[in-house]
């Protein structure tokens, strides 16, 4: 059963803080209905015993136990040092301002909450609340930042400054998905989701703490190889030569990718994943640009066939030095344009954060896949047939494309002209659900925390997803989800594996650009295939 | 003394909210962070933006003042995203909100009835046109504003201290705050109606205060203690989370609705530049900044793995 967690208990040892019973969870719809969580799989002694692991049922970072009480408390100040220096210009030039504005001014009237999916699915548990970990950084703030001393427990309450604190904020930085729902609708303007960002900051600049999902297997190997999937650019022009022969059978079209064209007018970066993981994307994306006589290439530069910028969730010279990458293979080979392909991060990192990094003639225009991609169809250089997409289809929006960006429309203007049965999902558009992999948690399943990605951060989009179809019960029927986003296509692949859901509705799920080659009357009938695995 | 307390809180006050101006609006530059519906763009209505046009650089961009203020007057007035987010708070938030607003418009009404007796305009229930009007306004607004300030204030601290959430969350200051405006209610409302039931001492004093005629005599007793303290809740106030009143303003159009872009050679782009050049501390083993390198060093250089 949850209880009411007080802010002043955070900072106590104890064996586990938080717990969501499976019974907390809230139900599914039909064929759901009277589904049972499996129970979590209890993190193994050994593991509790080593590694911090008291925040709630599940673990992500695996900080090991300080050895002694002088290595905790070293912890803890330098947590405190690299707290001060999240507070000053030369440090945080690049977050400062809505930062310190979204630690002043909070009300504390909890309107954010009820806004958040981890939180409402876990059942209302206090510590997924948005404002839990803020209001931790924000005692933290006064006491050690405005050296607000004692005055400062009664003005803005207390938490202890120990190492459990410390471990426990870190951890809880990574309990949310950066999805800004709840800063929507905050009535102040305050943003518990910069705030989680800025502790995932503070921690890997400072103390060098990051997922290694992130960090190590993430932007270092990015840096040094090219891209998060550990392809070089050698293996990666193999790949797509593979996906080229495939497509060219599949569709009947011969395909051969573009790499290294000095002076295109596009440059399409793909995130590298798709490669690996849905290469009918990327294999699709050159289908379209070769038939609309799209002058574009690839770029097999370091870092620039992998559009991966997980600097955007947890670092910002991390986030720079890719953002710079990117910038400088687009320079290289002269092209008017980078377009970022069906990834959401990619999307956000490039035309948005990296806006106020790159300078000079590093600036060069930014653009959505998904704007190419309206015009293209709407041109009429491709032959479509809708009726090739006769199947219920529905739109997951990732949220750094729509509500962090504002690219709205043109996807469902795609999907209006392709896919007759095209319906929304309830809240879409800019007050949609994010779907539980955010900022990096898709490609993270250590321990047992693709559990908590399924049971609590996911299940508020797989009940939309449930209810999007709810007039298509026949499991015989295939249904669509569009999901333009290889992260959200990561998480929503777990859900349905988790859940059985090919089997139990008939769910499937895949790109946009999928879709229109589906559509294109030039390839042969059945490029997407629901029977296949 | 009265006077000096009341010209002192206003000097407080006005520092302090200064102060907090100042120090918002001379940080950095940050990274872009807009948050969707963007107020003046073309498809607020929907959330969309100028990036869902195709080379949207090229284009010119249709922005609109009208668009914020259709979403800022709603917003400061009515309280639109607590009304749309969290109902059962409205009916409590809004009035002391609303009393507030009054409040502020009560003391607007003072003096200026204030001036206006210095120039010889009577104030009264049996005095000609404008008088009359003034003295009306004020007392309507006058009992409205403490009654609402005071009902929503109470019905704020009772969800607090009877909410679980609320009080886990509540640092002593909070009900001290809300304390602080009942309190003031209380004390308002009994100086009017045991002894300035039409708020003419409030008014004599406010032409004295607005004439600078200091050697007045000074209302005492109840309507004195609710002078005094009026002065000092505002003087209070800009130092609390209660100054999100004019903060906000920064919330919306520095963080939530700041789409400008960086333009090869605006001045955007120069003072990036500058910021670009900071000196680094941060110590962790892929960065080392160590107070030598600045974000360009950091940004261009192949990070070491961890030792
Ligand atoms: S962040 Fe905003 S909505 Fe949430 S508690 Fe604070 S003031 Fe209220
Ligand atoms: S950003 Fe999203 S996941 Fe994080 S607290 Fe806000 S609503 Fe919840």
């Amino acid at each position: 059963m949850k209880r009411h967690l007080t802010i002043e208990e955070f900072s106590r040892p104890s064996e586990q803080l938080a717990r969501v019973d499976i019974e907390d969870l809230i139900p599914l719809p039909p064929p759901y209905d009277g589904y049972k969580e499996p129970e979590w799989t209890r993190l193994k002694d050994e593991k509790r015993a080593s590694c911090e692991c008291s925040l709630d049922d599940t673990v992500l970072l695996s900080l090991p136990k300080p050895k002694s009480l002088r290595e905790e408390r070293e912890l803890a100040d330098k947590f405190v040092a690299g707290l001060q220096k999240l507070f000053t210009k030369e440090n945080n030039w690049t977050f400062l301002q809505p930062l310190v504005l979204s630690m002043e001014h909070c009300a504390k009237c909890q309107t954010c909450s009820d806004a958040c999916h981890v939180f409402l699915e876990s059942g209302g548990n206090d510590v997924y609340r948005p404002t839990y970990r803020a209001e931790i950084l924000r005692r933290l703030y006064y006491r050690h930042v405005r050296e607000g001393g004692l005055l400062s427990g009664l003005t803005h309450g207390r938490v202890g400054m120990t190492w459990t604190t410390v471990a426990r904020l870190i951890e809880l930085a990574y309990r949310c998905n950066l999805c800004r729902r709840c800063a929507q609708t905050c009535p102040i303007g305050v943003d518990n989701a910069l705030i989680a960002r800025e502790i995932r900051k503070l921690c890997s600049q400072e103390l060098g703490i990051a997922p290694k999902e992130l960090h190590e297997k993430g932007t270092m190997l990015q840096l040094s190889v090219g891209s998060t999937t550990g392809m070089n650019s050698l293996v990666v022009k193999d790949n797509m030569d593979f996906i080229d022969e495939d497509m060219s059978e599949k569709t009947g079209v011969k395909l051969q990718s573009k790499w290294d064209v000095e002076g295109a007018d596009v440059l399409l970066i793909h995130n590298a994943g798709e490669i690996l993981a849905w290469p009918e994307n990327p294999g699709a994306f050159a289908l379209i640009l070769e038939a609309a006589g799209i002058s574009w290439t690839l770029s097999s530069e370091l870092a620039a066939y992998d559009g991966v910028n997980y600097g955007l969730f947890y670092d910002d010279a991390q986030f720079a030095r890719i953002a710079l990458l990117h910038a400088q293979a687009a320079k290289k080979l002269g092209v008017k344009k980078i377009v970022a392909g069906e990834c959401g991060h990619e999307h956000k990192a490039l035309m948005v954060i990296a806006d106020r990094v790159l300078t000079g003639d590093l600036n060069i225009p930014r653009e959505s896949s998904f704007v190419l991609l309206e015009e293209i169809v709407n041109s009429g250089k491709l032959k479509l047939d809708p009726s090739r997409n006769n199947f219920p289809v529905t739109l997951h929006d990732p949220c750094n494309v729509v509500r962090l960006m504002g690219i709205v429309e043109p996807q469902r203007r795609i999907l209006r002209k392709i896919a007759p049965q095209f319906r929304e999902m309830e809240p879409h558009g800019v007050d949609n659900y994010c779907c539980g992999g955010g900022s990096g948690f898709a490609i993270m399943s250590g321990n047992n925390f693709a559990e908590w990605r399924m049971k609590v951060s996911g299940r508020r989009k797989f009940r939309q997803i449930l209810e999007a179809f709810r007039d298509e019960p026949d499991p015989a029927q295939p249904k669509y989800v569009c999901a333009p986003c290889s992260n959200c296509k990561g998480q929503i692949r777990d859900l349905f594996a988790h859940y059985g859901a090919k089997e139990k509705v008939g769910l499937h799920y895949g790109g946009l650009v999928e879709l229109i080659v589906n559509a294109m009357t030039d390839v042969k009938p059945g490029f997407m295939d629901f029977d296949a695995g | 003394m009265l006077y000096r307390f009341v010209y002192g809180a206003l000097i407080v006050f006005l520092v302090v909210v200064i102060e907090r101006v100042a120090r918002l609006a001379t940080l950095p530059v940050h990274l872009r962070w807009e948050l969707y519906p963007v107020a003046h763009e073309e498809n607020a209505r929907y959330g969309g933006s100028f990036f869902e046009h195709l080379d949207w650089w090229k284009r010119k961009r249709n922005t609109s003042m009208l668009g914020e203020l259709k979403v800022m007057v709603p917003e400061i007035v009515l309280l639109k995203a607590v009304h749309e987010h969290n109902r059962s708070l409205w009916y409590r938030s809004f009035p002391f909100h609303f009393g507030l607003y009054l409040m502020a418009l009560f003391v607007a009404l003072l003096v200026g009835g204030g001036v206006a007796q210095a120039f010889g305009v009577e104030i009264g229930a049996s005095a000609p046109s404008i008088g009359l009007a003034l003295h009306w306004a004020t007392k309507v607004v006058g009992f409205a504003a403490l009654g609402l300030m005071g009902l929503g204030a109470l019905g704020l601290l009772v969800r607090r201290l009877t909410d679980p959430t609320l009080r886990a969350f509540s640092a002593t200051a909070d009900y001290f705050n809300l304390l602080v405006f009942i309190a003031l209610a209380v004390v308002g409302l009994v100086a009017s109606i045991t002894s300035d039931v039409d708020f003419v001492e409030l008014r004599r004093f406010t032409q004295s205060l607005a004439t600078v005629h200091l050697d007045a005599p000074a209302p005492g007793g109840w309507v004195g203690a609710e002078i005094a303290m009026a002065s000092a809740v505002l003087a209070y106030i800009p130092a609390t989370h209660m100054s999100h009143f004019f903060t906000k303003w920064f919330m919306y159009h520095s963080v939530r609705w700041d789409d400008r872009v960086n333009t090869v050679g605006s001045p955007l782009e120069g003072r990036i530049v500058s910021q670009l050049g900071y000196k680094v501390d941060w110590s962790a083993a892929h960065i080392q900044g160590g107070n030598r390198k600045s974000w360009v060093d950091v940004a261009t250089e192949k990070p070491e793995p961890k030792p």
